[in-house]
This record gives C-alpha cells, sequence and structure tokens, in this order.
C-alpha cells in the first residue's frame, strides 16, 4: 500500500530531515510513527500525502511509483488518502458541516449523496449540535474530532493522522483510537504518529521508530489487532457511520 | 441558549473561498475606472470614425475650379463659360462662377482690404457640388474644360481626402490602442490581485490542494470569484461612460461638445459588451495567475 526505499528528504539546501528510511506499510495494516519532535514524523507523514517530494530514494502508492505519477494524477492519489494535520487545518470560513463535506465536494459527489453520511459522522464524533459551528467558535478537543471527521468522511483507503489525540481527554482520546481501528477494520491502512506512548503500548500495535530522520525499528504488523480500544472506551452514544 | 437545529436537507455547499476581502473593494474601483477609460476611448473612435467620413463625404460633394481667361475673353466671362461647361458634366449637380467681388473676398486676409490693385490678375473661381454617390473625378471635369477650350485647373481636394482619411485613421487607431492598454491593465491588475488573493488564501489553497483538488478546480474557484468582481467593474464603468456620452450628446447635439468628435445615441450600445469582455479578460488572468503558481506547489 505504501512502500519507502531508501527515501530521503530534505527542504531546499538544509540537511536533510529524513535519512534513508526504507518500510512496507501493508494493505489494512495499523502502525504507530513515533519520534521525539524533529526526528521527521512530519516530514514523513508529508512525503505520503504527497506535500513534498523526496531528495533520493523511491515511494510506491497504491502500488505505483510516485515519481513516475504524471502531475494530473497526483490529485487523485491524495483523494484515497485521509490526513488528520496536526495543526488541524481547518477551513476557518465554513461551518462544522462544509469543512467535513470538503473531500467529498473536492471528489466531484452531490450533496445529496453525502449529505446523510456527513451528519451521521459529524453525530458519532460528538459534533451533532455543531454542526452549523465555525471552527473559531469550536474548543481545541471539538476542532480536533472536526478534523479527524474530515480526514475519514472519504473512506480514504490510507488514514495518516499527526497527534490526532494531542487536543483531547483520554476519555475522547480512546473514543477517537476506536474510530480508526473500526476503520482499519473496514481496510483503511492507519499511520499515526504520535508521542504519547501509552497510547501506542496499549494499543499493541507495530511501531516506526523514527530518531533523527533514521528509522530505528519497524515492529511486524499483527495478525489480529488488538481490542485495548474497543474494550476500554466508552461506547459510542450515537450510531457509528 | 439553545443551538438552532441544523436541518441538513435544507443544507447548501458554501462558497469555498471566503466572500469578502478587504482588497475587493479597492480592485473593484480599479478595474471600473480602467473600464470607463476603455468605454470612453472606444466611444471616441466610433466618434473620430463617423468624424473622418463626415469630412470625406463633404471634400468627395464638391470641387473647386481655378480658370484663367485666354485672349480677350474676360475673367468673368472665361469663369462663366467654366460653370456653364461643368455644369453639363455626368455627377455635378451644380456649378457656380464666384464673382469677382467673392474672390477678393478671399484673398483679403493674405492681401488685406488695400492691396487689391484694380489691375491684379485675380484668377476666377467656380465651385462645384458633386452627387457623393458617383462624383466625376478630376480627369472627367479637366477634360471637359480642355474639349471646351478653356485653360483651368480643377482642384478635386483628393489631396486632402488622404490627410483627412490617414487623420481619421490614425485617431481611431489611437483611441482602439488607449483601449486595448487599458484593457491589459485590467488584466494585469487583476492577475496581480489573483497572486496576491493566492497569497492569502495560502492556506485554503493547501487544504483543496492536499485533499485532492486538481489544479484546474482551484484555478476555477480563482477564475469565477475576479470574472464576477469583473463584470461588476465592467457594467460601472459602462454606466459611467455612457452617462458622460449621453450627457455629450445632450448638451452638444449631434455634433457632441465638438464637430471634431460628432457623437450619436447609438455611440452610447459600444459598452455595453463591457462587463462581458471584462469579465472574460479577468478569467482569463486569474486562471492563468492561479494555474502558473499552482504548478509552482508539489
Amino acid at each position: 500500500m505504501v512502500r519507502f526505499d531508501g527515501v530521503s528528504m530534505r527542504y531546499g539546501r538544509a540537511p536533510e530531515v529524513l535519512r534513508d528510511v526504507t518500510f512496507d506499510l501493508a494493505p489494512g495494516s495499523f502502525h504507530f510513527l513515533t519520534g521525539a519532535s524533529g526526528a521527521g514524523k512530519s516530514s514523513l507523514l508529508s512525503l505520503i500525502y504527497l506535500a513534498q517530494r523526496p531528495s533520493r530514494g523511491l515511494i510506491d502508492l497504491f502500488g505505483r511509483s510516485v515519481a513516475g505519477a504524471r502531475r494530473n494524477e497526483l490529485p487523485f492519489l491524495r483523494r484515497r488518502i485521509g490526513v488528520v494535520f496536526q495543526e488541524m487545518r481547518l477551513l476557518e470560513h465554513l461551518s462544522a458541516f462544509d469543512n467535513v463535506a470538503l473531500p467529498l465536494r473536492i471528489a466531484g459527489r452531490k450533496p445529496e449523496g453525502y449529505r446523510t453520511d456527513v451528519a451521521e459522522l459529524l453525530t458519532w464524533v460528538g459534533l451533532g449540535e455543531r454542526m452549523h459551528a465555525m471552527p473559531a467558535t469550536l474548543s481545541g478537543g471539538e476542532r480536533q474530532r472536526l478534523a479527524i471527521a474530515r480526514a475519514v468522511v472519504a473512506r480514504p483507503d490510507v488514514l495518516l493522522a499527526d497527534e490526532p489525540t494531542g487536543n483531547v481527554d483520554q476519555a475522547m482520546a480512546l473514543r477517537i483510537m476506536r474510530l480508526f481501528v473500526e476503520l482499519n477494520r473496514l481496510g483503511t491502512t492507519v499511520l499515526i504518529a504520535t508521542h504519547d506512548e501509552d497510547l501506542v503500548a496499549r494499543s499493541g500495535r507495530p511501531v516506526l521508530h523514527l530518531e533523527q530522520g533514521r528509522l530505528a525499528k519497524a515492529g511486524p504488523t499483527p495478525i489480529e489487532p488488538p481490542s485495548a480500544y474497543a474494550a476500554e472506551a466508552p461506547p459510542p452514544e450515537e450510531t457509528a457511520p | 441558549m439553545t443551538t438552532p437545529a441544523f436541518d441538513t436537507a435544507r443544507w447548501k455547499p458554501a462558497a469555498l473561498l471566503p466572500r469578502e476581502d478587504a482588497r475587493d473593494g479597492a480592485l473593484t474601483f480599479v478595474v471600473a475606472v480602467l473600464c470607463f477609460i476603455a468605454c470612453l476611448a472606444g466611444m471616441t473612435a466610433l466618434s473620430a470614425d463617423r468624424a473622418a467620413q463626415g469630412w470625406r463625404a463633404q471634400l468627395t460633394g464638391s470641387a473647386t475650379v481655378l480658370v484663367r481667361p485666354k485672349g480677350d475673353e474676360t475673367p468673368d466671362a472665361a469663369a462663366a463659360r467654366a460653370a456653364e461647361t461643368l455644369a453639363g458634366v455626368r455627377g455635378v449637380t451644380q456649378a457656380a462662377a464666384l464673382e469677382k467681388a467673392k474672390a477678393e473676398a478671399l484673398l483679403e486676409p493674405w492681401l488685406g482690404r488695400d492691396g487689391l490693385l484694380d489691375d491684379l490678375p485675380v484668377p476666377r473661381l467656380v465651385t462645384l457640388d458633386l452627387d457623393p454617390k458617383a462624383p466625376p473625378s478630376a480627369d472627367d471635369l479637366a477634360k471637359a474644360l480642355k474639349t471646351a477650350g478653356i485653360d483651368a485647373t480643377v482642384d478635386d481636394h483628393s489631396l486632402w481626402m488622404k490627410d483627412i482619411a490617414r487623420a481619421g485613421r490614425m485617431a481611431g487607431l489611437a483611441a482602439l490602442g488607449v483601449a486595448a492598454l487599458v484593457g491589459a491593465a485590467a488584466a494585469a491588475a487583476i492577475a496581480f490581485a489573483t497572486r496576491a488573493g493566492l497569497a492569502a488564501r495560502r492556506d485554503i489553497v493547501e487544504v483543496l490542494h492536499l485533499s485532492g483538488a486538481e489544479d484546474r478546480f482551484i484555478a476555477g474557484l480563482f477564475q469565477a470569484r475576479f470574472a464576477r468582481l469583473a463584470a461588476t467593474a465592467g457594467l460601472f464603468g459602462a454606466l459611467g461612460a455612457v452617462i458622460i456620452g449621453a450627457a455629450v450628446r445632450a448638451l452638444g447635439g449631434a455634433d457632441g461638445l465638438t464637430p471634431a468628435l460628432p457623437v450619436s445615441w447609438l455611440d452610447l450600445l459600444a459598452p455595453i459588451p463591457c462587463p462581458l469582455i471584462a469579465a472574460i479578460v479577468a478569467a482569463l488572468a486569474a486562471r492563468s495567475a492561479a494555474m502558473s503558481l499552482l504548478r509552482g506547489m508539489n
């Protein structure tokens, strides 16, 4: 699904922030990406969601080389990737509902076809009463959930999340993780960058650990995903999407 | 305070670019002024063309013959004979010999009232009114005079005609050049505004880009926005030009404020396409600027 082969990356003429990174995310796998601040986690994710290009090495997405893809093919690759940005990147002039509907609009779907899906997803992430709210009026946790809803609404093949639980309490963090696990069960490949060692430890999921731009270890993908989140998280109050 | 219920069935997708921008008012004003100038230039081109056509028609419809008496024939008799001869030429509607007093009056500005001596051989002139649709050529007139044995020079104003035609063409081209230049300035202003808009909205553009929006989709947002803005500005600019044109026509009549630039009520229709042209120019400029900037992104 996602394959890095000897990938390095630098910003402009600055020193490389990623060096000789090689890994393979199998379809339907669930990985954590860990490392200290500045280790290169966000840069690695930006290479996968095609915001940056590697300075060296090869990246394959969905079985095809990114380097060989034409520019007009890249948007269609991006549509298969959901991203929860660390800074969330919500569109402040759009309501919560419009923010979540954005990827579906871009994909050319008609409003009649996704109104219900968007409303259900917002309800599921606990924003059912705030659909009309503008992002500036939402709390940090609500904004985080909104960003996650936008990332998953199009049922992406790959979900990337950069510190998705950084602004929420533990109960909500567990609930968000349940959503990720649920998506993973449905076949979405998930990669979550986080500092939350407790979250990683409890998950039992394989870890890609970066140290100063180098991949220190890559654990195996378990055949049966553990059910830690399902067991510990409070049950959702609303219907899951 | 209770939150109003969100009715998804009535939800309509919001505009992906913020509706209001502090720069929009200033840009609308600039484009409106440019459209106003372009419309005035276009109307001036029409007036210049009409003036040139009028001058040409006046010159085509008349000719002057300078008659030199031969032998014992008096100048007045020679002029009368020339007028009689020319009156029979096809295309001549009227031929009249200018009396001595009128001929002297023509020379008075140069020689003064006291400068004309009785024995000064003042040439006699014959003025001709010609059929503007089928005027005889200078050669036809000269041939008729020669056949009648009259020594004369025909001036059909062809020398002036060329100059006037050229002057009319130049005035029209200059006005169209100004209109084109102003159009280019409007396009440049809009391209600049698009670039500024893209830079100011880079956060939005990046989210759209990373969410899988194609370049043409994003460029289309800016294209539509600036096309609407330019159409509005074009409407105001055209309206301003029409008001000025109407005032000139109403105050000055068919001659406008000066006979050199006569204004017709029909000229006031010229600015009608302005909003559409402004929108097309703005759309092309915005699209080109946006695509150029988007190509710089990964």
